[in-house]
């Protein structure tokens, strides 16, 4: 209770609607929804870059692709949202979990697509080429978003009814508003990253994509085949970033073509924030990324976001070059 | 040989880039199409352009104020006095940034004002664009109509920022006008309706550009005259993917309405979710930039009871001269005109006016004999220009978010005010 006084009064909520540690804790909770959404696009950005050294500006638009693939997909099943107050069916989420795996092959695919033709025969040009063309790559997608959905935003429908977790089911009596909505985002995203980690870590393959991030020529001489290693990078990456693409559009309930160039410039913040390829960095910077900017919104007030988030990457790396969790890979920075 | 193969493929895609350029020059050279061509060869012609945000969520929209300006000048039979009065719909928006921008606006301004058969330039559909083009289009004396910007400060002094409206007049004298109500009217309506719901505090938004900033400062002032306290303002990142922080903060405010000020393209309909799913189910009231199907489509069904404002009158609320035009539009185009169109008819016949009044190929004399139109018999009732270049009808509506009969949501009229002084 001291601990709230304290909140209260060193960063008092902006009306009385709600207490200081009620207010905190919301905007953290928040913060901590969103930041699970920027990690997984995040990871994206750093499992590239960890094996090529090279910042696949397309990622954000993978993701947005991922998105329409989605709505896409629900609209030609004819799968409809439960109506307010309606228990939605098994079916539906085994339908949602079909559409999850088909939209994740789908971006899979078009990411391996892009590295095939975009960046593999610049892969011993000078660096800045194949950053150009992944630049020249984003352009496309999101063209091609503009030309599928339109330039509007859409409605994507909402499909996870929203109880309130804390009221409704745990008889708290707080203002604090914790859903299904955000508990989802969690609860979906959580066990992709784990099960991703433990494929670098444990398996033949994710050995192999360790060896050839650490040295490419060895680990040719080993046996490796590395062309074959980096596209399973760009297949992981594009089905997470389809993944993200399905949750986003789940939780956030809008899908609009541009929305990939924002959500890539946070989530590569992140990445870069948690130490640029490093898995469990990018995850850390994802959810600190979304915790800064929750309480800015929060604090500050939203229309000075960009600028809190880009100030302390700057701080960040005036002080930590390598990022938060950089070491690991130091030999790579 | 994998080099090689790929070179050849190279030199195979610049050989069909170059006869697809040479294919596009072909198009450009092709004569105009018929309606394009002066009916009667003797008749000298003048320019009439519109600048308009036409690739977009704004399309809808816009689409139909150009077609509200080809009836206003087939009405005429492409004639205004001794002149052929040709035509060319211009598209301020790009694909990237999905509404108008600040480069093709600059750019659009400056390819009319270095065209000596434009004489009048209708545009631009948003404030923040005008704000780019009238100060270009001012030294070349060319004169503008703008059937859509509300901004106060882009003619009204003391009605917008220091400076204003000065600022975007470098030769001294006025060149823009407007056929339509500014927001000095339009935020104050918001605010008085705000009243008769019964609010006692109202929290703020906008979308930090010069037409949603603009309309929520006015809002703000004219809630405070009326007795509303201001239990918060934020501004909002059109681009963001979410706004619950903002949510929560209006949340702690608990205010009894929420006023947007704003356009749907700055994610108004994501803003309106993020609040509903917080639980507020306070009145949410937003300006005109949000009158447009496009928002519903974005909001869903979160867009059910917002109120949206608006400088005029909604379709369905056309009577007389109006509700008969609507009619004639419909036959002629298939669909309803959206709100804006009958401002773009009205825009259009201001002009033949003036250029038949003028007489002259000249562009001041044109520009001077917009700003001299008085009593003109618009259709929206017999209206007149002030020295401001401002339309002297006040006339505004609220309309509500409400489900029809067929299960669709869309915009129905709540009543009709008159501006608060």
């Amino acid at each position: 209770m001291d601990f709230c006084a304290f909140v209260q009064r060193v960063l008092p909520p902006p009306g009385e609607g709600m207490t200081g540690c009620e207010f905190l804790a919301q905007q953290l909770l928040t913060g901590v929804a969103n930041g699970m959404l920027i990690a997984l696009i995040a990871i994206g950005y750093t499992l590239v870059y960890g094996i090529l050294e090279m910042i696949n500006f397309a990622h954000g638009d993978v993701y947005m692709l991922g998105t329409f693939a989605a709505l896409t997909a629900i609209q030609l099943i004819g799968l409809r949202a439960p109506r307010r107050g309606e228990v939605p069916s098994l079916e539906l989420y085994l339908a949602l979990l079909g559409v999850l795996v088909a939209v994740m092959l789908f971006t899979a695919m078009v990411n391996v697509t892009i590295e095939r033709l975009a960046y593999r025969p610049l892969r011993r040009a000078p660096r800045l080429a194949p950053l150009i063309s992944a630049i020249g790559v984003s352009f496309i997608l999101m063209n091609l978003g503009l030309f599928w959905k339109g330039a509007a935003p859409v409605n994507f429908p909402s499909f996870i009814p929203r109880i309130d977790i804390l009221n409704d089911w745990l008889k708290l009596g707080t203002t604090v508003y914790f859903s299904t909505k955000d508990l989802f985002v969690i609860v979906v995203t959580l066990p992709l990253v784990v099960a991703l980690q433990l494929f670098i870590r444990t398996t033949r393959i994710g050995t192999a994509m360790r060896a050839t991030a650490q040295d490419r020529e060895a680990a040719q001489l080993m046996g490796i085949d590395v062309n074959r290693t980096i596209a399973l990078a760009f297949l992981l990456g594009g089905a997470l970033a389809g993944a993200a693409g399905l949750i986003s559009g789940l939780y956030n309930n809008t899908a609009v073509f541009t929305m990939g160039f924002r959500a890539g410039l946070n989530a590569f913040t992140a990445a870069v924030l948690g130490g640029i390829g490093n898995i469990t960095g990018a995850m850390l910077g994802g959810l600190f990324i979304g915790v800064i900017a929750a309480l800015s919104d929060g604090y500050i007030g939203a229309r000075w976001q960009p600028v809190v988030v880009f100030g302390l990457l700057v701080l960040v790396l005036i002080f930590r070059p390598s990022g938060l969790l950089g070491q690991e890979t130091g030999q790579r920075a | 040989m994998a080099v090689e193969r790929a070179q050849q493929t190279r030199r195979g895609f610049f050989r069909t880039a170059g006869s697809a350029a040479g294919a596009v020059a072909v198009l450009a050279a092709w004569p105009r199409p018929a309606w394009a061509a002066p009916a009667d060869q003797m008749a000298e012609s003048v320019k009439i352009v519109s600048a308009l945000p036409m690739t977009g969520s704004s399309y809808g929209q816009t689409v139909t104020v150009v077609n509200a300006i080809r009836m206003a000048l087939e009405e005429a039979g492409r004639m205004a006095g001794p002149f052929f009065v040709e035509y060319e719909a211009w598209d301020d928006a790009t694909a990237a940034a999905g509404k108008w921008d600040p480069a093709k606006a600059a750019e659009l301004a400056n390819r009319a004002a270095a065209d000596p058969n434009i004489v009048v330039y209708i545009g631009h559909f948003n404030s923040g664009a005008a704000k780019i083009a009238i100060p270009i289009l001012n030294l070349a004396n060319l004169v503008m109509i703008s059937p859509a910007n509300t901004y106060p400060g882009l003619t009204k002094p003391g009605k917008g920022e220091p400076g204003e409206p000065d600022v975007y007049y470098p030769t001294g004298r006025r060149n823009y006008t407007r056929v339509v109500p500014a927001d000095d009217l339009q935020g104050a309506v918001g605010a008085a309706f705000a009243q008769t719901l019964g609010a006692r505090s109202a929290y703020v938004i906008d979308d930090t550009e010069t037409y949603g900033k603009g309309i929520a400062d006015v809002f703000v002032q004219t809630a405070q005259r009326l007795g509303i306290r201001i239990a918060g303002r934020d501004g909002i990142d059109g681009k963001a993917a979410d706004y619950r922080a903002v949510a929560t903060r209006i949340r702690a405010a608990r205010p009894d309405a929420i006023y947007f000020g704003g356009i749907t393209q700055n994610n108004a309909g994501k803003l309106v979710k993020d609040i509903r799913g917080a639980g507020l189910n306070q009145p949410f009231i937003g300006p005109d930039g949000i009158l447009e199907t496009a928002f519903i489509d974005d909001a869903g069904d979160d867009a059910e009871g917002v109120y949206v404002t608006f400088g005029g009158l909604p379709i369905s609320a056309y009577t007389g001269a109006a509700a008969d035009w609507a009619q004639n539009y419909k036959a002629l185009y298939g669909g309803n005109p959206e709100v804006y169109a009958i401002y773009g008819y009205e825009a259009a016949k201001v002009a033949l006016d003036a250029i038949t009044r003028a007489g002259v190929k000249d562009r001041e004399a044109i520009r001077d004999a917009v700003f001299a139109t008085r009593e003109f018999p618009g259709l929206l009732g017999t209206w007149s220009f002030d020295e401001n270049g401002d339309t002297s009808l006040t006339t505004m509506s609220v309309n509500v978010v409400k489900r029809q009969p067929n299960g669709k949501l869309d915009f129905e009229l709540v009543q009709v005010m008159e501006a608060p002084q």
